[in-house]
C-alpha cells in the first residue's frame, strides 16, 4: 500500500521559494503567473493494513509542522 | 556545575559552544551524541548548538528534534536545567515543542551571514541578567531559516509575558516583530538565532556574547 502526503505552507505563511520561482518564470517570459507556492510530496510505501490513524499520526508527529504547514493524505492502491 | 553540549550529525558550532561553556564554568562540558538517551541527572546547563543537523532534511531541526537525546533534554528542561539553543539549536527547540512558533526561510530568500544589531528586551532572565534592559548589542548571525513565525495570539503572549529576550534592531530575515530570541514559560529555555558564542574573547573582535554565559553561570551558582 502506498500513500502520498502533500505538505503545503499555510495561507498566511510567506513562501520566499515560491516567490523566487515566480520571478524565474517571469524571467523566462511567462507572464501572468500571479503567485507560486512550493510544497512537498512525500511518498510512503506502507505495510498493508496500516491504519489511517497511524498515517495521520506520522503527518502530525514528523512529516508536517502544523504550526506552519497543512497536509493532505492520498492513499494509492 | 555540570554542562553538556548536544552533538548531531551536521552540527558545526558544537565546539565553539563547548569553548564558551568551559570559559564560563571552568569545566569542560560533556559532549552528548544524538543517539544517547540519558543525560547526567544533575545536569545544570545544556547547549543545543548551531549547524545543519541531518542536513536540514525535511525542515531545519525536524529530524534532530525527534532524535533520542532530545527527549532527555526535554526531561532535563522540565526539571529546571537551563537549555540554550543557538541557530539550528533554536530550530530544534521549536520543532521539538520546547519553544513555540517556527523558523521559516529568510524573507529575502538569502542566507544572511554578518553581525547584526540587537536589543536586549528582557534583562531579567537567567540568560540576560548581565545585560541592561534596552541595551544595544551586536552578535553575528549565519542562517537561511531564521524568519521567526508564530500566530498573533502566541506573539502577543510572548510579548506580554516578557518572553521576547532579544529583538533585532534592524530587519534581518523578516522575523515576526523582529524577534531574535525567545524564552519558554518557565524562563529556563532560550532559543535564539544569533551566535553569542562567536563573540566571547578579544580575538573574536568583540565580546558582547561573553556576559550571556557569565550571567548563566552566576545564576546557576546563586541557585545551588
Amino acid at each position: 500500500m502506498k500513500a502520498r502526503i502533500f505538505v503545503t505552507l499555510k495561507g498566511g505563511v510567506l513562501d520566499p521559494q515560491g516567490r523566487a520561482i515566480q520571478h524565474a518564470l517571469g524571467g523566462l517570459g511567462f507572464d501572468g503567473v500571479n503567485d507560486v507556492r512550493a510544497g512537498k510530496l512525500i511518498e510512503l510505501d506502507l505495510a498493508d493494513g496500516t491504519s489511517d490513524e497511524d498515517i495521520d499520526a506520522m503527518c502530525r508527529k514528523l512529516l508536517a509542522n502544523t504550526v506552519i504547514e497543512n497536509y493532505r493524505i492520498e492513499k494509492v492502491a | 556545575m555540570k554542562s553538556a553540549v548536544i552533538v548531531f550529525p551536521g552540527s558545526n558550532c558544537d565546539r565553539d559552544l563547548a569553548v564558551a561553556f568551559e570559559a564560563a564554568t571552568g569545566a569542560k562540558p560533556a559532549m552528548i551524541w544524538h543517539r544517547d538517551t540519558e543525560l547526567p541527572d544533575d545536569i545544570d546547563l545544556i547547549g543545543v548548538p548551531g549547524g545543519f543537523s541531518y542536513g536540514d532534511y525535511l525542515r531545519s531541526g525536524a529530524m534532530a528534534a525527534r532524535s533520542p537525546v532530545m527527549q532527555a533534554v526535554a526531561r532535563a528542561a522540565d526539571r529546571g536545567a537551563y537549555v540554550l539553543g543557538i541557530c539550528n539549536g533554536f530550530q530544534v527547540l521549536t520543532e521539538s515543542g520546547l519553544l513555540p512558533g517556527a523558523l521559516l526561510r529568510n524573507a529575502g530568500g538569502h542566507f544572511v551571514c554578518r553581525d547584526v544589531a540587537l536589543t536586549v528586551e528582557n534583562a531579567q532572565s537567567a540568560f540576560t541578567s548581565r545585560y541592561e534592559a534596552g541595551e544595544a548589542i551586536r552578535y553575528p548571525v549565519a542562517h537561511h531559516d531564521g524568519n521567526y513565525f508564530a500566530d498573533d495570539t502566541t506573539l502577543d503572549r510572548l510579548e506580554g509575558e516578557g518572553r521576547v529576550a532579544l529583538r533585532y534592531a534592524e530587519n534581518v530575515n523578516g522575523s515576526a516583530r523582529n524577534i531574535a530570541g525567545i524564552l519558554n514559560e518557565a524562563g529556563n529555555v532560550l532559543g535564539m538565532m544569533p551566535h553569542p558564542e562567536r563573540v566571547i574573547e578579544a580575538a573574536h573582535g568583540a565580546t558582547d556574547g561573553k556576559r550571556l554565559f557569565e550571567g548563566l553561570v552566576e545564576g546557576l551558582l546563586a541557585r545551588a
